[in-house]
Order: C-alpha cells, then structure tokens, then sequence
C-alpha cells in the first residue's frame, strides 16, 4: 500500500499535516504525537520581527467549531531559526514553514531568510488571515493583489511555495488561477472564514478583535466545496483543510481533489488526533482495497 | 508527561448553588501540583473545546482529582450531570502551579474569591508552616470553608455581609489585622488586580492564578496570553501563555491594568 504522496516535488510519506497556527513549531504537541508518524509539520506563521498579536479574548467558541483572533503573534524569523527549525530537525517529518507579512518586503524578507535552510521543505505564504488589519488577507482577497505577492514571493523562494487562499472570496476558483498564474507551486485551503460572536447577557462583542476567524467541524462542508472549487480551476496540488476531525473528513477532502489535508482546530480537542487520522486512512485503503492513495485525489465521480 | 486520558467519576454533589465538587479516578491526581489545572472535555460535540478547571485535591494514594467548578455554560453544565462511574476525557496536569519552595519558611496569606477558592484547598493541604486562609464569597454559602479549616485559621468576607467581614478578602485582612510575607491569590480579575496593589503598597510578594479563554490548553495556540511586563522568554513579545508560563505568575511581573 502506497502512502505518499508528491507536492511539487517534494514527497511526503503521507497526506496528513498540521493547519498552521494550531501546532506551534510541533513542540508543544510532541509529548502527545509522533512527529515521525506525520507527513509533514506545518509551522504557526513567522514574520521578519517578532509581533505582539491582538488583544484577549483571542478565542471563543461557537456551535461545532471555535472563533480565533490570535493575530499572528510570533517571535519573529531570528528565534525561529534558531529554536524551532533545529528542533523539527531531529524529525523525519518534511517541514512547511508558514510565512506572514505586513507587506511584500516583510514576507520576502523572511522567505530569504529561509532559503538556506535545508529543513524547511516548502513555504506556505499565509496572504488569508483575517485577524491582522495590515499585510496577510490584503493580500488574499484580490485576485491582482494575490498574483502581484505571489510573483513577488516566488522570484526570491528557494523552495517551493504553497499559497493559502482565503475563503472569504466571492470566487476561489479565479484567486486559485490567479496565484497558479503567477508561478505559486501549491495552495492550501481554506484559512478561518470570518466570523463574530455577541455575548447577549453583557451586550459586548466575544473577541476583543470583533471579528475572528471560524474553524472546526462546523465549516467542513464549505471547505470541501472550495477545495472541489479550486481543484477544478487549476492543475496545482492542493492541500485541503477546514474541520478535518477524522480520517473520513480527510478522505472527503482527498476525494474533492486535495493531494494532502491539514488538522487544524481538532488538534486542540484531541491532541493525538493527527496520528489518528494518518491510522484511519490506510484503515480506509486496506477497507477499499486500494493499493495507492493517490488513487483517490480527487476521484469523486462526476 | 502531559496525557489525555478517560476518567471515572467517582461521586459528584451541589455543594453550593451552581457549584459542583466532583471527584474523578485518574493517575493524573499521582503528578498534580497546588495551582495546576486540567483540561475537562465534554462529550456533545457542539461544545468542542476544553475546559479548564483547577485541582482541587490530589489524593496521590488513591489516584483521585477532586475539581469544584462553577456551572457557566453548556459544557459545565454537561459535567454537572454526571453520575458516580460515568466516563469523563481530561487532560494534564497542566501550567505551573504555587511555587512551594519560595514559600517555605514564609507566613502565607491564601487568599480566594469566589470560584477562585478550590484551588487554594490543594495549596493550603501542601504547605507546612504558617498561613492564614483569607476567602471572600458572594453570599452565606460558604463552600469549601469546613475543607480549608483543616489546614489554617480561616477568615470569611462576604459582599452581602451575611458571614464574617462585609466585603472582600482585603477588608478581612484588615478588619483582622492579619500580617503575612507572601500573598497567594486565586479569584476574579478585580480582586487580583487590589491584591497586586495591596502586596505592591506593603512590599510583599504576591502570586495570582489568572485565568483567560483557552484553547488548546499545552501553549501552542497563543490564545490565553497575559501582558507581561519583561519580554517572554518564549512569545520574545511582553505576552505570557497562562496556559504553561501560568496560571500563576508573580504579580509584579504581569499587566492585569
């Protein structure tokens, strides 16, 4: 039975990852996980310095699925090379490191930093938070916007880049064509949809942020369709995410046309469960009989 | 080693309106320190996240956690339901907990108010030498008084002054005139921000148990964080997680306004 699975190049010896910003850099969750076990970490986004994040409450829960206004916080590229990527080094796991930016000097600034790392397999170019007021989802919610980033980012990239689009778009499948135009190798998808939640009883916003960003169970069906969306627009692998909860959820992903999937918010709820979803797909595959899992990218009958 | 694992519960009662003491079987109770917590899972998946309850009492022999916690939502309420041999997921121990060893030797004041209080029982049950249990309710029910009597001298303060001094836990302090080195506190936001202000006027130290929204509840999603006044060690930004540099910090070293 065959596992792996390919993304531009780079193969990974199965199709489960951490989401970024729910895995830290895999420190926190290693005394639960195997990392070895994972195809691949996907590191919490790093900026050129570090950044503060938003004021608390910084997340809150809602029916079936949580509300995160975190705001990017983060120790900034020096510490990160010095403390996490050493630390993911030990682990025969593939490295994805998530990248974020106020503007496109920012985001190339940590992309050069990156390029001599040899850990640091591919780069996910976070252009979709909807938690920071500059940089990020700016630059995700235009499709000239996310072309110009893209290109930007891909002329200074040694390794290859994954952009990660935002749901909160009218049409995925033009931002999707826009990034694969403008040279991106992959896309991960989808980042939070936006979302608010009111506490009735002291007539306050939840978030000191107002708004923050919806994960969980509850957005899955919306994060299938746009995975179906974008793989239906562009020929680029695609990482598909949004309330993966089992191994089921991440098949269904697959199905739609993702070549790999992403646990975000569930890690919180159960902190083995990305060890679990790797286990309950070659459960499938024996189940199914089938012998190679690429067989399944996006092998939803028409 | 933090773990998540399946407990049983192993008796539950009221023991004041909307306040649950409950005790559960599992080998977290060997490892649990005075101020840690554990993440408490509720079943119905519509309340996905974990929430966060301090020990109570750890019965190392037995293998028991003793949490009491207030019911304020849907999942508490969840676990206000549940019957002696009932399954309940938890995970721990979690955050640091008093630091003992900076106590010993050191008249103590514990102070807690309100759902604050259980954690102080654990602490109070641990610590050899002088202390004086300072706790403030809202009314005359005062849960957890008889517990904590076993292990101190305590002192009640009330808002509605049905028992004890008409206030809070500084009013008991200085209608009794109660002196003591260190302060550990537990309770709701303003009682920790006067307790900061009140071991800051008399130069004493001060530990508080802050608590905040978690999440993940192991410090890898940066949701529950705190002002701090020096850079972090591990944020490199002045945000403590209180999940795991926490709940309890020195007073003096967090922004709590």
């Amino acid at each position: 039975m065959n596992t792996q699975v390919t993304l531009a190049g780079v193969t990974l010896k199965n199709p489960v990852m951490t989401a970024s910003g729910t895995f830290g850099s895999g420190m926190e969750y290693s005394e639960f996980v195997d990392l070895n076990k994972l195809g691949a970490v996907v590191t919490k986004g790093v900026a050129n310095v570090p950044w503060p994040g938003n004021p608390t409450p910084r997340v809150a829960e809602v029916y079936g699925g949580m509300l995160n206004a975190i705001g990017l916080q983060n120790p900034g590229i020096d510490v990160f090379l010095e403390r996490d990527i050493p630390f993911l080094g030990q682990y025969d796991t593939k490295v994805i490191v998530n990248v974020c930016g106020r503007t496109v000097e920012d985001y190339v600034e940590v992309v050069e930093r990156l390029g001599e790392e040899r850990t640091a397999a591919m780069l996910e170019i976070n252009v979709s938070c909807p938690n920071v007021k500059e940089g990020a989802i700016a630059f995700g919610q235009k499709a000239d916007a996310l072309y110009h980033i893209t290109a930007e980012v891909k002329k200074h990239a040694k390794q290859p880049i994954i952009m990660k689009l935002s749901p909160n778009v009218t049409d995925i499948g033009e931002m999707a064509r826009a990034a694969e135009a403008a040279g991106a190798d992959a896309l991960s998808l989808i980042n939070t949809i936006t979302g608010m939640k009111i506490d009735i009883h002291r007539r306050q916003f939840v978030l000191a942020n107002r708004t923050g960003g919806m994960s969980g169970p509850a957005i899955k069906p919306i994060a299938v369709r746009m995975v179906y969306q974008a793989a239906q627009a562009t020929k680029l692998p695609i990482i598909g995410m949004g309330g993966i909860a089992s191994a089921d959820d991440a098949i269904e992903f697959l199905l739609a046309g993702a070549s790999a999937v992403s646990v975000g918010a569930m890690n919180f709820v159960d902190p083995c469960i990305t060890e679990k979803v790797v286990k309950g797909i070659e459960e499938y595959m024996e189940r199914y009989q089938v012998e190679d899992i690429r067989d399944l990218i996006g092998a939803v009958h028409e | 080693m933090k773990r998540k694992e399946e407990a049983r519960v192993l008796s539950q009662r009221e023991i004041a309106p909307q306040i649950f003491d409950m005790w559960i079987a599992t080998d977290l109770a060997r490892e649990a320190e005075p101020g840690q917590f554990i993440a408490v899972y509720p079943r119905d998946k519509s309340t996905l996240l974990p929430r966060p309850i301090s020990v109570c009492e750890a019965d190392r022999e037995r293998g028991a956690l003793r949490i009491v916690y207030r019911v304020a939502g849907q999942g508490t309420r969840e676990f206000s339901g549940l019957r002696e041999n009932d399954r309940i997921a938890v995970m721990g121990v979690l955050g640091n907990g008093y630091p003992l060893e900076k106590l010993r030797g050191k008249r103590v004041f514990l102070m807690g108010g309100g759902i604050g209080i259980p954690p102080l029982l654990e602490l109070a049950r641990r610590l050899e030498g002088e202390k004086r249990i300072i706790v403030g309710y809202r009314d005359g029910n005062l849960f957890l008084r008889e517990d904590l009597a076993a292990h101190g001298t305590v002192y009640v303060a009330t808002e509605d002054g049905s028992e004890g001094t008409r206030g809070n836990v500084l009013d008991a302090v200085a209608a009794n005139r109660l002196e003591a080195d260190v302060i550990c506190a537990c309770g709701p936001m303003p009682m920790l921000r006067a307790v900061k202000a009140y071991a800051a006027e008399k130069g004493m130290e001060a530990y508080i148990s802050l608590e905040e929204r978690m999440a993940c509840g192991v410090g890898a999603c940066l949701g529950c964080v705190v002002k701090t006044k020096e850079t972090d060690r591990h944020s490199h930004v002045n945000n403590a997680r209180i999940c795991t540099d926490g709940p309890v910090f020195e007073a003096k070293e967090v922004e709590i306004g």
